[in-house]
């Protein structure tokens, strides 16, 4: 260990590919075009107060949504560049290095800077507004959480243009990602790219437990909650169970990668298995960390657009808390294939079943509440009524592979491949897609369009069903995961063209939904009157977008878990109109999360390069800007004041006089 | 937007999903799906087991599903139609729970069974035949230590034989898959474990490294040749005449990064053998016990000796792995 060791890594400036030049010349014009469009307009100043320094839930949800889908369109350029690859044998779009590259890359993004934010994100959109919270129980800490997700984002995406990519796959198996098979700086920005916004999603879990367990609004009893309220204090219990065991695995292989330890090694005592071990007793809850939310989601939305009561919601409960047990005891199914013995392999194949009994109740549950409904299907139910199939098409093939012999015959082939990608598209990237669409015109004051989103709805679902039904054929076939060319010969040829044909179907449907976003910020009615889709729950009792108090006066009237839809039938207000309002108290404005942050980013960038010297005065100001927070406590909140909440209502009455 | 709007193309995409899942595999014929030998048909028919049932799943689903959105869209309805306020009902919620439990109970017994079944000899009373195989990056080390040949990327078994492959790995983990004789096991350094197959009849399979190994991952594969039991015998003895002897450097040669072609030899230096794991005490399911008995001892120092990490770390005071271990060692064999 030396801090004054400055070494270089083979390339510091990544440019040997027209690929990534292009990339360098867009992200350079990006940076200049933004930089120059906010400073000719005097956007800086607006952008500080409103945005960077923001602790509004509603705000820091955007920001999670919007760096999501930022990251959704660069893990599916990943993806269509992998599929054009693979579109017919022996292509020559990528080389060897680049693909593994991107293959890792792609994995990663998707699911750690990609499905988590945006989870992240519709919690924090619709909790607190569920719940009939003003905000989350640590605002500040709220805004930490987003800038570390942040930071490691861009420090993980970094790597593409300085000193290269991960190329271990996102599942990172020592030894091959270890020092000595290989050496440079990817492994390690992956390492921390990872470590800063887990960090960050554990606090967020922290954050949310207690929000959701303290700041519930009179006669919201825990079994009124909404049921995405609910799914989401059942992630957050994973998250906090989980998380810390990716934080200790990840400082352990930086131990071993950048100070010589030997966790991992295979010499001197170390043990590589470890390491699988480690990573999916945190990745299997991960991934049930992003598949629970969306469950929530479905559950809102399937029950407000079939006009009816959620089926069986206690059981509904009891799955999900079910579920989120066993998501614990089942990691070992990642790798039956390593010689776990009989016994071992047995047990974790039926608790690895036993999943599928919570979710079949879950799902026959969804199916009788539309039964006897009034089934309307706006493209936020689109997405739902479509999770329904895909998803189950997945979880059948879930339990196929569950099966340990069986699987010694799918394991690592597109078989599996397929298997989560439909869980996971059809699970949790619907489900974002049915969250975006039902809460945006709660965040905003207006719908997305109808049209041009049922077009890319159905864009998307027939090219994803092209693009992963035949990952299946091709992997009983015998084509195994993260090779990035083939022969002709394997006679894998045809359905590996049709896959690429629905990737850029895909590709199509996601240009579609960013264009349906654009034409509706432009063009769409605007309604500020907050119930637009006929809601049960309290977030739609509230006018769009809310006041960043979001409730000025308490809901008082919680008698079920569809509240404001019972308040509606007996034709009452959810709030005591004759109450006087009283001042409110909330949370100001921090930059302290943001300077933080950035001195993380500076730290992240010191270890990744293994400059120490760097590395630990980054630390130093992460530490040293908690510090010079707590000697400013005094500062935190403000209230605000009943002039204010009542020259809001006037001005939302005025808007809503003036469209009728 | 007309036909959106009728609704028409969603069942269509409906029937066709459900028909591709059903039909779809009937076509393949090459894989898993094609089992050449005891252990692959053991787990084909796990395979199409569970496939049976999930069909069951996904076809009652499907059906309820579709006359579901048929029945109650809101635009098929009365404009009065009110939906009843229904909690729930236990009964059925029972039934739903307890339909699943069956179908876990009904795919679960045999793959217990199917899982001891695949530790031990597809066929008990045939004598098998060992083959040691390593793989490295990016090739794949075949060593015979009954015979006392070596080849690589390509390997030759006896058909109607029972085959005991003992899989290591020189360095990155990989995965031994052969689909047409059966499932796939790791290779791990310093974790031999065993992975047993047979081949019915002669005939040539396609085997491959299966999990990633870095850059040239996609170019581990080889062939699996079963020949009959004389046709081998006489491929042995001529490797044993013809091919030349492997030299320890060579070897250390042959384990360095990169590709080469087919080889063979006719004998393999002694350092070559599969190593044993080097911790005593841990119990690997996948090896065989008895193995494990006559393990001479846990020799690692000459392991990764030209590695230039290690060259910096010896001058640490304490540091110095080789010697350590070694210490460990006796004082545990004590």
């Amino acid at each position: 260990m030396d801090l004054f060791n400055f070494k270089m890594p083979e390339q510091f400036i990544i440019m040997n590919n027209p690929l990534i030049i292009g990339a360098w010349i867009s992200i350079i014009l990006a940076s200049v075009g933004i930089v120059f469009f906010v400073t000719k307009y005097k956007k800086w100043g607006y952008l500080w107060r409103e945005w960077f320094t923001t602790v509004d839930h509603k705000k820091i949800g955007v920001m999670y949504i919007l760096a999501a889908l930022l990251m959704l369109f660069r893990g599916g350029f990943d993806a269509i560049l992998m599929r054009t690859q693979l579109a017919l044998p022996d292509m020559k779009v990528l080389d060897a290095q680049h693909y593994n590259e991107i293959f890792t890359t792609h994995g990663t993004i998707m699911i750690l800077f990609m499905a988590m934010p945006f989870i992240i994100g519709l919690m924090n959109v619709g909790v607190p507004l569920q719940i009939g919270a003003r905000d989350v129980a640590f605002p500040v800490l709220n805004a930490v959480s987003f800038w570390l997700f942040f930071v490691g984002a861009m420090v993980f995406n970094l790597s593409f243009v300085i000193g290269g990519s991960p190329d271990a796959g996102w599942t990172n198996y020592v030894p091959l990602s270890g020092s000595e098979l290989t050496p440079g700086v990817g492994i390690n920005y992956y390492l921390w790219g990872l470590q800063i916004a887990g960090i960050g999603t554990l606090a967020t879990g922290i954050n949310f437990f207690v929000t959701i367990l303290k700041m519930r609004a009179p006669g919201m009893t825990l079994l009124r909650m909404p049921m995405f309220t609910w799914s989401t204090l059942v992630t957050s219990v994973i998250i906090i169970f989980a998380f810390p065991v990716l934080t200790i695995t990840l400082a352990l292989l930086t131990f071993d990668r950048l100070f010589g330890a030997h966790f991992f090694t295979i010499d001197a005592g170390g043990m590589p298995m470890m390491w699988a071990n480690l990573f999916w007793i945190w990745g299997h809850p991960e991934v049930y960390i992003v598949i629970l939310p969306a469950f929530g989601i479905f559950s809102d939305v399937i029950s407000t657009f079939a006009r009816k009561r959620l089926f069986g919601y206690h059981a509904m409960v009891i799955s999900m808390v079910a579920i989120s047990g066993l998501s614990f005891v089942v990691w070992v199914h990642h790798f039956f294939t390593m010689g776990n013995g009989p016994w071992i392999n047995s047990i974790f194949s039926i608790t690895t079943m036993l999943i599928a009994v919570p979710t079949g109740v879950k799902v026959f549950n969804w199916l009788f509440t539309m039964y006897k409904g009034r089934i309307e299907t706006p493209a936020p139910m689109l997405w739902s009524l479509a999770f329904i199939p895909n998803f189950l098409i997945g979880g059948v093939t879930g339990v196929m592979l569950a099966s340990a012999p069986a699987d010694y015959q799918y394991h690592n082939s597109y078989f599996l491949v397929s298997h989560f990608h439909y869980v996971l598209i059809g699970g949790t990237v619907f489900g974002c897609m049915a969250g975006l669409y039902y809460w945006w015109p709660k965040i905003f004051d207006f719908k997305l369009n109808e049209r041009i989103s049922k077009w890319a709805f159905w864009i998307f679902i027939v090219g994803f069903n092209v693009c992963f039904l035949p990952m299946y054929l091709v992997g009983l076939q015998g084509m195994p995961r993260r090779i990035y060319t083939y022969k002709a010969e394997m006679g894998w040829t045809m359905w590996n063209f049709v896959q690429t044909i629905g990737a850029y179907l895909m590709g199509i449907g996601f240009i579609l939904i960013v264009w349906a976003i654009i034409y509706s910020i432009r063009h769409e009615k605007r309604d500020r009157s907050g119930d637009p889709w006929h809601g049960r729950t309290l977030e739609w009792a509230i006018p769009s977008p809310p006041p960043h108090y979001n409730f000025s006066r308490m809901p008082s009237r919680i008698t079920s878990a569809d509240p404001y839809w019972d308040a509606k039938k007996r034709g009452e207000s959810m709030f005591d109109e004759n109450e006087p309002l009283k001042p409110i108290h909330m949370p100001n404005n921090d930059g302290m999360p943001i300077v933080m942050s950035g001195f993380m980013f500076i730290a992240g960038f010191g270890f990744v390069f293994e400059w120490l010297l760097i590395a630990f005065i980054g630390l130093l100001g992460v530490i040293g800007t908690m510090v010079w927070r707590s000697f400013k406590d005094y500062d935190a909140d403000h209230y605000v004041q009943v002039e204010e909440i009542e020259r809001d209502q006037a001005e939302l009455q005025a808007s809503l006089e003036g469209r009728s | 937007m007309l036909p959106f709007r009728k609704g028409a193309w969603k069942w269509l995409a409906v029937a066709g999903m459900m028909m591709a899942i059903l039909s779809g595999c009937e076509p393949i014929k090459t894989g898993v799906l094609n089992p050449k030998g005891p252990v692959a048909q053991q787990q084909y028919d796990l395979i199409v087991w569970s496939a049976v049932l999930m069909s069951i799943i996904l076809i009652v689903v499907f059906v309820l599903f579709v006359v579901i959105m048929v029945r109650f869209r809101a635009s098929k309805l009365s404009k009065d139609y009110e939906p009843p306020d229904e909690k729930g009902n236990t009964f059925l919620e029972i039934v739903w729970t307890a339909i699943p439990v069956l179908i876990v109970i009904a795919i679960g017994i045999p793959t217990v069974t199917t899982t001891f079944d695949l530790e031990k000899s597809p066929s008990p009373n045939k004598k098998p035949i060992t083959i040691e195989a390593t793989s490295a990056q990016w090739k794949w080390i075949f060593k015979y230590p009954e015979q006392g040949i070596e080849t690589v990327n390509y390997v030759k078994i006896p058909a109607n034989v029972p085959v005991r492959f003992k899989l290591s790995s020189h360095d990155a983990m990989n995965s031994f898959w052969v689909p047409e004789l059966g499932g796939q096991e790791y290779t791990m350094a310093d974790m031999p474990m065993t992975l047993w197959l047979e081949a019915d009849k002669p005939g040539k399979f396609q085997g491959r490294g299966n999990n990633f190994t870095g850059r040239d991952f996609a170019k581990m594969v080889f062939t699996v040749e079963a020949k009959k039991q004389s046709d081998f015998d006489s491929w042995v003895a001529q490797i044993k005449k013809t091919a030349p002897k492997q030299s320890e450097k060579e070897y250390k040669k042959l384990l360095k990064p990169g590709t080469v072609g087919l080889q063979s030899y006719s004998s393999y230096p002694k350092s070559a053998e599969v190593k044993n794991p080097n911790m005593p005490g841990m119990n690997h399911g996948g090896m065989d016990k008895d193995e494990m008995k006559d393990m001479p001892g846990m020799d690692h120092s000459k392991k990764k000796k030209d590695d230039k990490k290690k060259d910096d770390m010896e001058d640490m005071p304490g540091m110095d792995h080789s010697k350590m271990k070694d210490d460990d060692m006796d004082s545990e064999k004590d």
